[in-house]
């Protein structure tokens, strides 16, 4: 890593941390019914809950509370479906989009839904702007606000004592939404459309351009499939063309949620790529910062609701040391770049720059494709599949820590604090005492819930890619030969089933197969863990809370947060060292070999 | 049970219609007032018709041009209905054969030119529609845009100079040179 990215590094956490302790706050705030903005929005919020027959001031249990966040986004699931079978009788669909294949558009439901975001589709070919707005920008809110609520309910596990109720998910969801993830939204899309992102309801644009292009075009038969020859290559036909496209469509308000909301569903298929979603350095610096900015804060609201705020900044300091290393690793190897092409001539200083663009070079790309594989997001400003060996590792070894560091707005919160009872147990089983966290005594039934929550996503990554590895329709969808190739099937369940939404892209995952298979990994990663999460919530409300003696062990110090970061670093690597060794390591050592 | 189903149903559908409906439309109102150029697109016309957007490159192959960075979308380059790019792995034969190609192609436009060539010059972008080169790119191309035009090439290396943004504060991004808008400036 050059100076320049180590400046880049530090400024971004130095701005990152300013905030979390005033937006931490505030979200402590709204959810504990305080302060000016639900003071400011009351009226409006008693509206709706009268709207809606929500009783306000009625908790729920946590069987309760799982049922509505379970019923919630059955309905987002139904709601984005239907909006893309649709989508040819809807409004707002100028450039008369055709419906989605049933599918694909499963897929891109159940991934809205749970926070994923994974694609299949290309957005600017297959979505109105109907279906982007009222499909798929809800649920980056909605997704989004589900994940807070369920960190908020866990927290509320530790903060109460011999309770019986964690809250009530209606009133949670609508004040996350309503005072945490619009307004800061409001504002951030309005400053995306000044940096260059659009915003309207144009009908897409043709422009003359400057020179003619002469390209193969791909002849198809007359059912519509490309034509191919004897020997299976397919068949083209010269053409040229003085006109170019541009997409439009309301994009600044969807790139907004997108990645504050660590959703990460790119309006186009480049994603933050494109420079439509993301236009200049700077709009690529404070998309960076958007991503961690709910995760970071929460930690904070955690220690503040729990009475210590030491207990949130020990998982901040444990997240923020794991990133550092993470983005430092990253960049370094595509500095490095691609040995194979200095062989060719090409000068390796500007570094590993396929699929990268010229913008953002290797600082800004490699701390970006760290920052949104860490936390559960997804967008992508340059693509992972044609990083270095190394490069590429990092992305998929992020995912693989369970989207703890930092991880998903909400998700990161409550994946951490399930590593933290981890992390004492393991402490208390070496010491021979009754582990206990924040006063309250981990049992047989929190270890339990505990394990479900650790063990459902590497279950379905690792039976997920042996499945697709062994089946003729998965190996079908790679692009890239040898050990890569399975770096792809891997990413994508890693990605799906730890709800991050990234890709090696090269992969064809829209097919009936991927499509079906990754959808079952994204619903049971998410809800696997959510209803675990919030069963641990329920069981720690109703503890009593013991007084720390000389024996507890302190969960706020230097021991707590090495103990903490070993613990998430073994799980993952026990989980999937063979895995990692058969892609990314393997084609790492055979491209030195090769050099 | 039935109250929770009510709940839920009334509340998905007035938030969404809240997030989904009254929130992108005021963004596009007040990014309107305030932004109107770039909400539509950062438009570039050329006496009144449009030539392309400052944000989106184009696919240049004529010697006279500035190229852009090479553009893997299909079936045509920097297609801006089909953005995305190669997802060649560092390893793969197909990425190699690219590159070769298009070193060739630098070589036989410009055969005397023996600097080294630069990486963005022969890999494709991220998304296929990548408005900018490095000014080390386009420094390497004006000995044959000099050629081609017959002009100085001390005229073309001012004309870079003064279209190359530097990172934003000293931190933020990598210098570049946008391809379009120095392409329309030697033309005019």
């Amino acid at each position: 890593m050059n100076s320049h990215a180590w400046v880049l590094l530090i400024l971004y956490l130095v701005v990152l941390l300013l905030t979390v302790k005033p937006l931490g706050s505030y979200i402590a705030n709204i959810v504990e019914g305080r302060g000016w903005a639900v003071r400011l929005g009351g009226r409006f919020e008693s509206l709706l809950y009268r709207l809606c027959g929500v009783k306000a001031d009625e908790e729920m249990g946590w069987l309760k509370y799982a049922f509505a966040v379970l019923l919630f986004n059955l309905l987002g699931v139904l709601a984005v479906y239907a909006l893309q079978r649709l989508q040819h009788l809807l409004p707002l669909n100028p450039q008369a989009m055709a419906n989605v294949s049933a599918d694909s558009s499963f897929n891109t439901a159940i991934s809205f839904a749970t926070n994923t975001n994974w694609q299949g589709y290309a957005g600017e070919s297959t979505m109105s702007y109907l279906t982007q707005m009222l499909g798929l920008t809800v649920q980056n809110f909605l997704s989004a606000a589900t994940g807070i609520v369920v960190a908020i309910a866990l927290i509320r596990g530790f903060a109460r004592h011999t309770a019986k109720t964690i809250g009530n998910a209606w009133v949670d969801l609508t004040r996350i939404t309503l005072y945490l993830l619009l307004p800061i939204s409001l504002v951030y899309a309005v400053f995306l459309v000044g940096q260059g992102i659009i915003q309207n309801f144009d009908g897409y644009k043709d422009v003359a351009t400057i020179e003619v292009t002469r390209y193969d075009n791909p002849k198809l038969d007359s059912s519509g499939q490309p034509m191919k020859d004897d020997k299976g290559n397919p068949v083209t036909e010269s053409a040229t063309t003085k006109t170019q496209t541009l997409p439009m469509g309301p994009v600044a308000s969807q790139e907004a949620i997108k990645m504050l909301g660590t959703n990460g569903g790119g309006y186009f298929n480049a994603n933050s790529a494109h420079p439509y979603e993301n236009p200049t350095p700077l709009s690529n610096f404070v998309e960076m910062l958007s991503i961690f900015l709910i995760p970071a804060a929460l930690c904070y609201t955690f220690g503040r609701m729990a009475g210590d705020t030491r207990q949130g900044w020990a998982l901040l300091i444990a997240m923020t040391l794991v990133f550092a290393v993470m983005a430092a690793v990253a960049i370094h190897f595509e500095q490095q770049g691609n040995p194979l092409l200095g062989k060719l001539g090409v000068d390796m200083s500007a570094g590993n720059m396929e699929g990268k663009e010229a913008r953002f070079g290797i600082a800004d790309s490699g701390l970006f494709a760290t920052i949104t594989t860490l936390a559960s997001c997804g967008a992508v400003n340059s693509m992972h599949d044609s990083f270095m060996p190394m490069g590429g590792f990092v992305p998929l070894l992020n995912m693989m820590l369970g989207e703890v560091i930092f991880g998903g707005v909400g998700s990161g919160l409550y994946g951490m604090l399930v590593f933290a009872v981890m992390a004492v147990f393991i402490a208390g089983l070496m010491i021979g005492r009754t582990p206990e966290y924040l006063g309250k005594k981990i049992e047989a039934y929190e270890m339990k819930m505990v394990s479900i929550a650790i063990l459902v996503t590497p279950l379905l990554v690792l039976a997920g890619t042996a499945i697709a590895t062994m089946a003729a329709s998965g190996v079908a969808g790679i692009a890239n030969p040898g050990a890569h190739g399975f770096s792809e099937i891997l990413y994508a369940f890693t990605s799906a089933a730890n709800n991050n939404g990234s890709a090696f892209a090269g992969l064809s995952a829209n097919t009936p197969f991927y499509n079906d298979t990754l959808a079952v990994a994204m619903w049971f990663g998410r809800f696997g863990v959510i209803v675990p999460v919030l069963a641990l919530a329920g069981a720690l409300a109703a503890k009593k809370r013991i007084a720390a003696t000389s024996g507890t062990m302190p969960t706020h110090g230097p021991l707590f947060i090495a103990l903490l970061i070993g613990t998430v670093l073994l799980v993952g690597a026990l989980n999937y060292v063979p895995a990692l060794a058969l892609g990314p390591v393997v084609e790492h050592l055979m491209l030195f070999a090769s050099h | 049970m039935k109250n929770l189903l009510r709940s839920a149903v009334s509340l998905f559908v007035l938030l969404s219609l809240i997030t989904g409906i009254a929130y992108p439309i005021m963004t596009t109102g007040i990014g309107r007032v305030l932004f109107p150029h770039q909400a539509a697109g950062s438009i570039i016309s050329l006496n009144g018709k449009p030539v392309g957007s400052s944000l989106i490159g184009q696919n240049f192959t004529d010697p006279k041009h500035f190229w852009g960075r090479p553009s893997a979308t299909a079936p045509q380059p920097y297609n801006g209905m089909a953005s995305g790019g190669s997802n060649l792995g560092p390893l793969n034969p197909a990425l190699l054969d690219a590159v070769k190609g298009r070193i060739d192609a630098l070589k036989a436009s410009d055969p005397s030119n023996a600097r080294p060539i630069p990486a963005d010059l022969v890999t494709a972008s991220g998304s296929g529609l990548d408005p900018h080169i490095s000014p080390e790119a386009a420094e390497y191309q004006a000995p044959r845009i000099a050629k081609a035009r017959n002009i100085p090439i001390e005229k073309l290396n001012a004309l870079i100079a003064q279209h190359t943004e530097a990172r934003l504060w000293g931190i933020f991004g990598e210098p570049r040179v946008n391809v379009l808008e120095l392409n329309l400036a030697l033309d005019h």
